[in-house]
């Protein structure tokens, strides 16, 4: 779907690239960079190390180091830094180096960067983007693998991203950073590197709170993100093969939900499975269930399966295999809610 | 700054005395225990390393050059002392008595290998920087509360004097007098960012004045100056008179992990080259050739016995049984809640095995 996308815009753009996501993220920073003198990166090794991912890799070089700003390890101080400069005109787009590094900037999101326009009644709002790559399934050590989407999508006041391909990667980072208020654009760090896609050169953006039918189907719905979309896709191509045809949503971003997508597609198939990898209990698969309750809920044919991550700690290596949702998991929830 | 924290030294490059005073306390038999574990280390090292490239064990975190920093810092302790250490101080804890076998196990990705030594209180590798400073902090001051004589040692790097929590706990450590010992290894970078644009001030030590406690300069490659200057911190502390900030100056030979490229951003040609003249291990072999103690024969057999120990460790690494599944759901609360148990039943009734 995507991929047709990139195809109808062939026609405006300048150029097409083929890219991997951390590739089209990067691309992305420079389009924004380029166009925008207000922008800024901010964050632990991102300028002359490029980020440990590569994510900023060149930019200081073209941008210098007041633009591209290689900060003190200091995760509350930088987040800090950002809402500062956020009041003052610019728009910081900030580099947590992982996910689970975001715990000591928490409080700065949560008391500030979240609230700043609520406690000046629009006065002053939080342009800022903060990337974090996450998830499991690449061999980190502890705490790199956290997926903890849902403790963001939970307060008030910013937006949460989450791409799965590199055309979406671009698109959405864009949007986000032009949004004028906060965004946490959550990066699949088991995706980074996965396959290429075109994806044009020039700027354009994908709407935030809109997901994407990836692929259509009608006996059950599967709705996923993120590094969880090539589970999806595999699942789907299994049932496939059974005779059972499966609709495939990229919600792509987890606040705020596209209500429209989910309930258009539960009215038309009647069976669910939300996959995540982030912890099952008030995850965000839970506020998906939470909307289709309130749409569709006379629509449904069989209860809903849910296939996400445990209730524990992403567990060292030798174990995130097995916290992981699998094919394997997916195909059986899915045969589950179709023989209901 | 610099004159007010100078770098203590007790031999020079060369491995010549550059105080004698401490000849009595660096007996033949003492000196040749730093070599042993120093190389002991180091070997570990150079192993961690290879069977991270040859895909046997996970990401790997080399501390090549440090190796007199955690020998002198860990051997300064008292048994019955605790230990904080980050993920780059592993060769603090084998050499504190840590297990060798649940060292390997960890970098195997496996959570078996955080579990602390029954003998030592040496607590799992923090990865978050510098938050264990405050756990620090709190076990020392338990100790304080028990009546015992025990310290704390809390192990971070450059950049972990950023963070918010070095500011809090080394301030709670000194309005309560706890008898701990922050203990920064100053390597130079923190991950590519060098110490100059970490920080604007000259030294880490001098950062004590700000908590009224006494900041020291260490040269990190000098085990000996690293032994006295925290044996003096311990006992400081273990007579009530409160925590030591002590600034080990170092250098990290290779990359921050093995999946960071140190080209990117340092000279790591240089680095190589002056390897040979900074060396912790090489500098200890001059002063024991100084004087008159090194033997070869002894160094060849310490070096055979280690490599042996390594290889059987790292076989049993590698036979080591299968990780159970139940284990990542057995220990997340004393009694399981329900969702755990019912997630854990779910995965174990569909096949799940690791």
């Amino acid at each position: 779907m995507a991929l047709s996308k990139v195809a109808n815009k062939q026609a405006v753009q300048v150029g097409v690239k083929e890219l991997t996501m951390i590739q089209a993220i990067n691309d992305g920073l420079k389009t924004m960079l380029e166009e925008d003198p207000k922008t800024l990166l901010l964050g632990e090794d991102i300028g002359k190390n490029g980020g440990v991912f590569r994510a900023t890799d060149g930019l200081q070089d073209v941008f210098g180091e007041k633009r591209v700003i290689d900060t003190p390890l200091s995760e509350a101080g930088f987040v800090g830094t950002a809402v500062g400069m956020a009041l003052n005109g610019l728009k910081p787009v900030v580099e947590i180096q992982f996910l689970g590094f975001v715990y000591p900037a928490f409080e700065q999101i949560a008391t500030h960067v979240t609230r700043m326009r609520t406690r000046t009644l629009g006065y002053y709002s939080m342009p800022m983007v903060i990337r974090a790559p996450y998830g499991a399934g690449v061999r980190s050590p502890e705490i790199h693998s956290d997926s903890v989407e849902a403790l963001f999508v939970h307060l008030p006041g910013i937006k949460v991203v989450c791409p799965s391909t590199p055309y979406d990667a671009k698109g959405l980072l864009l949007a986000s950073i032009a949004d004028p208020d906060p965004v946490l654009f959550l990066e699949p760090m088991r995706l980074y590197r996965g396959k290429r896609q075109e994806v044009p050169a020039h700027d354009y953006r994908i709407e935030l709170g809109k997901g994407e039918i990836v692929q259509q189907g009608e006996d059950v719905t599967i709705f996923a993100w993120g590094a969880m979309m090539p589970i999806a896709m595999e699942a789907a191509e299994l049932m496939k093969e059974q005779g059972i045809s499966c609709e495939v949503i990229d919600l792509r971003t987890l606040y705020p939900l596209d209500k429209a997508i989910i309930a258009d597609s539960v009215q038309k198939t009647g069976r669910v499975v939300i996959i995540h990898e982030g912890h099952e209990t008030g995850g965000v698969g839970s506020e998906i269930v939470s909307v289709i309750m309130e749409t569709s809920f006379l629509y449904l044919r069989a209860p809903i399966e849910k296939v996400t991550g445990f209730d524990v700690p992403v567990p060292l290596f030798a174990l995130e295999h097995t916290y992981l949702p699998t094919t394997e998991r997916v195909s059986q929830a899915i045969q589950k809610v179709y023989s209901f | 700054m610099r004159e007010k924290y100078p770098l203590l030294q007790i031999i020079d490059q060369e491995g010549k005395w550059l105080d004698e005073s401490n000849e009595e306390g660096l007996l033949e038999e003492k000196v040749k225990q730093f070599y042993y574990h120093m190389l002991r280390i180091r070997t570990y090292d150079q192993k961690g390393v290879a069977l991270q490239r040859q895909g046997r064990i996970g990401t790997y975190v080399p501390f090549a050059g440090q190796e007199a920093a955690q020998v002198g810092s860990a051997l300064a302790l008292g048994n019955e002392d605790w230990m904080f250490p980050t993920y780059r101080d592993h060769g603090a804890s084998l050499t504190f008595g840590a297990d060798l076998d649940r060292m390997l196990l960890h970098w195997n990705g496996r959570i078996e290998g955080c579990l602390p030594s029954r003998e030592k209180k040496i607590m799992p590798a923090s990865i978050p920087i510098a938050t264990h400073l405050p756990h620090a902090t709190g076990a020392a001051m338990a100790e304080g509360y028990k009546g015992t004589r025990n310290a704390a040692i809390a192990y971070f790097g450059d950049g972990a004097t950023s963070e918010g929590d070095f500011h809090e706990g080394i301030n709670i450590a000194s309005v309560f007098k706890a008898p701990v010992v922050f203990f920064n290894q100053n390597n130079g970078y923190a991950i590519s960012l060098p110490v100059e644009k970490q920080m604007n001030s000259e030294t880490i030590a001098q950062k004590a004045e700000a908590y009224g406690i006494p900041g020291v300069r260490v040269d990190g490659m000098d085990v000996f100056a690293v032994y006295f200057a925290v044996s003096e911190a311990l006992e400081r502390s273990r007579s009530g008179k409160g925590p030591t900030l002590i600034e080990a100056v170092t250098m990290r030979f290779g990359a921050h992990t093995t999946a960071d490229d140190p080209s990117k951003y340092r000279d790591q040609a240089e680095v190589n080259r002056i390897r040979d003249q900074v060396d912790p291990l090489l500098r200890l072999e001059k002063h024991m050739k100084h004087r008159g103690i090194w033997e070869m024969a002894w160094r060849d057999s310490i070096e055979t016995a280690i490599q042996d120990e390594l290889e059987a460790a790292i076989k049993r690494m590698e036979t080591y049984e299968q990780p159970a599944v139940s284990d990542m759901f057995d220990h997340v609360f004393a009694e399981p809640t329900w969702t755990i148990e019912k997630q854990k039943q779910r995965i174990l009734s569909t096949g799940g095995s690791s």
